[in-house]
């Protein structure tokens, strides 16, 4: 396997990076210069030159720039003096947009209802959004096939419920003792008291453990460079903390799950650029595309600091192949940026074809490992989203060390890790685990597709995750997200099916729907196929 | 052989690398030192005792009595329908039979003159948690919380690392017992004022940590006051609320607000955990209580960073509710704690050395500044080596909490058997003796 390697000629960019940048070619300037501002040069050098030339190249900037709207206020020297605050010497360096923000909204004094945060205020459009609306319809309606046999089917989670009943009977048998016992007496003294924040060494131990018979044992990962936290939720955005400064940048391939607009924007401040991906390409990563969006963002002054991919992909399905998992290595060497790769659904794969961890790829490239993170959990592939367990599993120490001190803010209960250490370290129990599972989202799989495939509506290969991608642009009225959302509205609210539309997860081709069947039973198939039946009406 | 070509070092962002974590201060250096040579009643009897923690060891017999006759709180049973729902349940909203019971504990801890409606909860992983949550909610990067000192050091890590929020302190001194004055509160808003930071918030820790003692019940009114005259928040961390000594000395901010009929509630938001009150910091279980309908909305959609393991809400919805238990925990721990307090106070006072007069908390705030060469930082920090390399105690320094006067040590008592923290007194004795005679 060729890989082509690609070196930077310029010198390392400085950790004190500021925020944005006035485009690419004053970066290309001014990067060299920090050095020498930071005061390599002298007084002389390090001052005076650095700040004239800075000057006559703002000039000349100024006089060639295309767009005159200047999102990057805090552009080195224009740093806001009052930010600083001697009773907090360790302050980070804050971007002006979001401060010029917040005094926008200033609510004057001793008026009026006193004023929450800007950054919240903007937020939570979310929660209008169908992906929401349909999990709420659902919530008020569940279906029962005995109590409520008109309720709304529920297609629009990506949870697992079908082995759930091995894992209950495991606890069943199991629970008290894993909790409390420590071999003949219970003890609380070993639950009780304040835990390593990312986690006990044995829960790691046991993670890491499972991990790599989820993968086949394809790769082995070491409990040392695990840190465990609330669910994967809260990896993404300590990742995207440690990763990017707000106003940075993420690419990420579309379509992709919902949630990542929370986990990687709201509180970090860091942007998310969409790197669409086609029909065409069966919705598979393109590294032209890649890099296009790479250039975009560049001429837009948008730095950016990664890419994050899920592999086995939301909502599509699909796996990256090798080839590609070292195309895209090259490409963030090429670019010197962080990869994080969301494996969260690595062992929920149906298919024949062959899971391939990041993990894996790097593993002989030692130079490459410190750009290479990967997401992890437990809510998908062993059904237990409410124990909340998540994994950040990296290679760089710089970023394991800020991950364990971030992840204070979102550890794992010590009862529910020593519950799941007895489960995880019972390899008997995993192993057919894993192989149940494998064998009923399989059939289940093979059920729908069938199914939909029956009315006409086709949808791509999937190898991985609890749901199929399908196509339905033949019954949308009109070719665009309003008719997409109008079919959604008439499948929840006629059909009773909640599904989701593909404009939820930012998919650049209207028609496309997200269904879920691990929350299904064989019995529920049928009823799912004869309520979508009523609702299609073909348009072509 | 290839040639290793220098890779330029793919960067990280001002997060991960800036020093607000805070983790260097003297505070945590002395935890690390505790690590590395930790005291054992048998194995290693001349090891660092560590009274740097504030963790409730005392009652732990308690939960475990509870946990032995409940099966069913630690396990689902055969064919119990609960487990299925219980392993998929990540609604933010949380086990409503946990916010309830949870409730339900908050208002026996305030002897029943407070109500608590359990759709007003935010569940998140840990009070640690729940501070920043309401910091990110309730200000923006670059603004200010104002927080009377001396204060728990964690504020500064917790309170401003990923939000970018500022902390003005309030600056109390023992003239008055370090209680919070209306003159402190205006000067701590001025001096933000001053250095343009705009104040979005006042946040106090009723009990004290490290004071060990609550707030009284004119201060409190006197805060609200403050709170409604400038238009900001008033966050009470009320952690402590379940370790006080006597039940009726704690006034809780949430009864101030029921004698005014909750006007102006809607600034006002409580934190409560339990890993004080219950001894439980590895369950990771904080709370918000907000009055205000937009904050409560909100801290539930944040709280998907940090929710609480199904698992443990189920656990301790049973145990909680269980009013027998729950009424007798309440009670027998304030009086092992009143009973430590004591006995730490008694040992301290025959070695010569005052404590600030407490009635609540893990902790006692000893005074150590007549042992000062110099009334500096320095000297205490001098001190503060000593005693936890020399007499090997690993106690918390004033000047980490922020505290003006130094002199000051934070001295945790709950989180050792009795007679660890007669050895420790021994020690402190010793150590006192020894200066004398110098």
């Amino acid at each position: 396997m060729t890989q082509t390697r690609y070196y930077r000629t310029r010198s390392p960019e400085p950790e004190k990076e500021k925020t944005g940048g006035g485009g690419g070619t004053a970066m290309r300037v001014i990067v060299p210069l920090q050095g020498v501002v930071q005061g390599r040069g002298g007084l002389v050098l390090g001052s005076i030159i650095p700040c004239a030339l800075f000057y006559f190249l703002q000039f000349y900037l100024k006089r060639n720039r295309d767009d005159p709207d200047d999102k990057n206020e805090s552009n080195s020297t224009g740093q806001n003096p009052t930010t600083r605050s001697p009773s907090s010497e360790h302050l980070t360096e804050l971007p002006g947009l979001t401060r010029s923000l917040s005094r926008a909204l200033l609510s004057p004094r001793n008026s009026g209802p006193v004023s929450i945060s800007a950054r919240v205020s903007g937020i939570v459009k979310g929660g209008d959004s169908p992906y929401y609306m349909g999990l709420k319809r659902v919530k008020e309606d569940p279906y029962d096939e005995l109590d409520n046999p008109n309720g709304v089917i529920q297609l629009g989670l990506a949870e697992n419920k079908l082995s759930l009943d091995l894992v209950k009977d495991w606890l069943a048998e199991n629970a008290r003792e894993a909790i409390l016992g420590n071999g003949k007496e219970l003890s609380i003294s070993g639950i009780a008291p304040y835990q390593p924040f990312d986690g006990l060494m044995e829960f790691k131990v046991a993670v890491a453990g499972f991990m790599s018979q989820v993968m086949e044992n394809a790769v082995s990962f070491n409990p040392s460079q695990i840190v465990l936290t609330a669910g994967a939720t809260p990896a993404i955005e300590i990742l995207s903390f440690c990763l990017a400064d707000a106003g940075n940048a993420f690419l990420v391939p579309t379509p992709y799950y919902p949630g990542f607009d929370r986990d990687v924007k709201w509180r970090t401040g860091v942007e998310i650029i969409h790197v669409p991906c086609r029909s065409a390409d069966n919705f598979h990563l393109s590294i032209a595309a890649l890099d296009r969006s790479f250039n975009q963002a560049k001429k837009r002054g948008l730095k950016v600091r990664g890419v994050m991919i899920s592999n086995p992909s939301n909502p599509v399905g699909n796996l990256l192949n090798r080839e590609t998992l070292y195309s895209l290595l090259d490409f963030a060497r090429e670019k010197n940026i962080h990869i994080i790769s969301n494996e969260i659904l690595a062992g929920s794969t149906h298919g024949n074809e062959e899971f391939v961890s990041m993990a894996e790829i790097v593993d002989q490239e030692d130079t490459d490992r410190k750009r290479v993170h990967i997401v992890y959990g437990l809510s998908k592939d062993l059904s237990l989203p409410g124990f909340r367990v998540g994994v950040i599993y990296t290679f760089n120490e710089d970023v394991l060390a800020a991950a364990r001190k971030l992840s204070r803010f979102s550890a794992t209960s010590a009862p529910t890790q020593r519950l799941l250490i007895s489960m995880l370290s019972d390899t008997k129990f995993v192993r057919t685990f894993i192989t149940t599972n494998w064998e009923r989202l399989q059939r289940m799989y093979v059920q729908l597709v069938a199914g939909l495939e029956k009315m006409g509506i086709k949808s791509i290969k999937s190898s991985g995750g609890f749901y199929c991608w399908a196509d339905m642009s033949g019954f949308i009225s009109s070719y665009s997200e309003k008719g997409e959302v109008e079919l959604w509205d008439k499948l929840l609210n006629i059909g009773k099916v909640n599904v989701t539309p593909g404009s939820c997860c930012h998919c650049i081709e209207p028609g496309w729907f997200r269904f879920c069947f691990a929350t299904l039973t064989e019995k529920d198939i049928p009823v799912v196929m004869e309520r979508i039946q009523k609702v299609l009406k073909p348009v072509n | 052989m290839a040639i290793e070509i220098e890779q330029p070092r793919v960067g990280l962002s001002k997060v991960a690398v800036s020093k607000t974590h805070g983790e260097d201060s003297p505070y945590f250096a002395g935890w690390k030192a505790y690590d590395e040579n930790p005291y054992h009643e048998t194995s290693n009897q001349s090891g660092v005792i560590q009274m740097g923690l504030a963790e409730n060891q005392v009652s732990f017999d308690l939960l475990e009595k509870y946990l032995e006759e409940h099966s069913e709180a630690s396990s689902w049973g055969k064919g119990a329908p609960g487990f299925r729902e219980n392993a998929l349940f990540q609604d933010y909203h949380g086990l409503k039979s946990f916010r309830q019971a949870m409730a339900s504990f908050m208002e026996q801890i305030r002897g029943g003159r407070a109500k608590f409606d359990p759709d007003r909860i935010v569940l998140t992983a840990g009070a640690t948690a729940a501070n920043e949550l309401l910091t990110f909610i309730l200000a923006d990067p670059g603004d200010a919380l104002l927080i009377p000192t001396p204060y728990y050091p964690g504020f500064d890590r917790d309170l401003r690392w990923r939000t970018g929020v500022n902390i003005v302190p309030i600056h109390c001194d023992s003239s008055n017992n370090f209680q919070i004055t209306p003159e402190a509160m205006e000067a701590a808003y001025q001096s933000a004022d001053s250095m343009n930071l705009k104040v979005r918030g006042i946040l106090i820790t009723n009990p004290s940590n490290p004071l060990g003692a609550t707030i009284q019940r004119s201060a409190l009114e006197q805060i609200l006051d403050f709170a409604v005259n400038k238009n900001i928040h008033l966050v009470s961390d009320e952690i402590y609320s379940g370790s006080t000594f006597s039940s009726s000395e704690f006034i809780s901010i949430a009864e101030i607000l029921e004698t005014r009929g909750y006007k102006d509630a809607e600034r006002v938001h409580i934190v409560y955990s339990l890993s004080k009150d219950l001894g439980l910091p590895g369950f990771r279980v904080g709370t918000i209580y907000s009055y205000n309908d937009q904050v409560v909305t909100t801290a539930r959609r944040m709280s998907s960073f940090t929710l609480i393991s199904s698992q443990t809400q189920h656990l301790l919805a049973c145990m909680l509710s269980n009013k027998e238990f729950s009424e007798n925990y309440i009670k027998t721990n304030r009086e092992r704690l009143s009973k430590r307090y004591d006995m730490i106070i008694k040992g301290l006072k025959k070695a010569g050395i005052e404590c600030l007069k407490g009635n609540a908390g893990l902790f006692c705030w000893m005074n150590l500044s007549p042992l000062l060469e110099k009334p500096t930082r320095e000297s205490e920090l001098a001190l503060w080596k000593v005693i936890l390399n020399e007499v090997k105690l690993n106690i918390s320094p004033g000047s980490s909490c922020h505290c003006s006067e130094p002199g000051w040590f934070r001295v945790c008592f709950a989180n050792m058997s009795e007679q660890t923290l007669e050895i420790a007194l021994e020690r402190i004795h010793k150590f006192m003796e020894q200066r004398k005679r110098n």
